[in-house]
């Protein structure tokens, strides 16, 4: 048995969903909170290889769960920076406060 | 302490610390080369786990094309990589609370639950076992995901693309 306790692996996760979760509140920049966004992915993922090793090490569920957000968070990711792209090319900014028209 | 505690403590040090050095720092560019430090420590949690594939796919993935897609998106916005004016807007107290209020409820949850620990040792060959799921019980959500990934890949191009003014 590893000698590292399940509750360890999940405090760090907890850590550091709260760490992107702040990110995600309180950063101006659109770039910043995509940042946020992947910090509190990647921690899911910390809890989901985290319990399958101790909980289910003989089924492979749970690093295949981990596979797909890492595989969604990449396509996420593209799209999320080609619409900052476009709407840099448009208002020439790119912080979150001064998107507030639905018209340009 | 056995070995394996204080690698768990340095590589979580590495990370927390790459999370924390986002969350602070002024710079856009310095934000998203902690962010990929932080990266590297989620791919060190791996190995420590006992995914050895799944750490592969990290830095491949993660590190080599989400962060690298970042820090290109920084560069084309190219204002931004001098700009040092305070990142955080008006109302960061109110989601610092909200983040540390979470935390301490989550950790206090966490540490006072009986998780069921299972006494087996994962098997020898996961990549064995991730093959022979992802064409097998899992084949469905993968081709899914592949089609997922190329609408994600047309529309990208799509909505990056400069448009002609004509």
């Amino acid at each position: 048995m590893s000698s590292v306790p399940l509750s360890w692996w999940l405090v760090v996760a907890t850590g550091l969903f709260c760490l992107g979760l702040y990110v995600v509140l309180s950063r101006k920049s659109a770039i910043a909170i995509l940042m946020g966004l992947e910090l509190l992915l990647n921690a899911v993922n910390i809890n989901l290889v985290a319990f399958w090793r101790y909980s289910t090490p003989q089924e492979i569920g749970g690093q295949i769960f981990a596979i797909f957000v890492i595989v969604i968070a990449a396509a996420e990711a593209a799209v999320a920076l080609a619409i900052i792209i476009a709407a840099y090319r448009q208002r020439q900014t790119i912080e979150v406060e001064d998107f507030d028209t639905m018209q340009y | 302490m056995v070995v394996e505690q204080i690698i768990f403590i340095i590589i979580s040090i590495i990370t927390l610390g790459g999370g924390f050095g986002v969350a602070v720092t002024r710079n856009l560019y310095y934000a998203a080369l902690y962010l990929i430090m932080a990266l590297a420590g989620m791919a060190g949690f791996f190995v420590l786990l006992g995914a050895g594939f799944l750490a592969a796919v990290q830095v491949v993935i993660y590190i080599g094309a989400i962060a690298v897609l970042i820090l290109f998106t920084i560069m084309l916005s190219r204002r931004l990589m001098t700009a040092t004016e305070p990142q955080a807007n008006a109302q960061w107290w109110l989601g610092g609370i909200v983040a540390t209020l979470l935390f301490v409820v989550l950790v206090a949850v966490v540490t006072r639950v009986d998780w069921p620990i299972a006494e087996a040792e994962p098997a020898a060959d996961t990549i064995v076992q991730l093959g022979v799921s992802f064409l097998g019980s899992y084949l469905i959500p993968f081709e899914v995901v592949s089609i997922l990934l190329l609408v994600a890949l047309v529309g990208g191009v799509i909505l990056a693309r400069e448009v002609d003014k004509e």
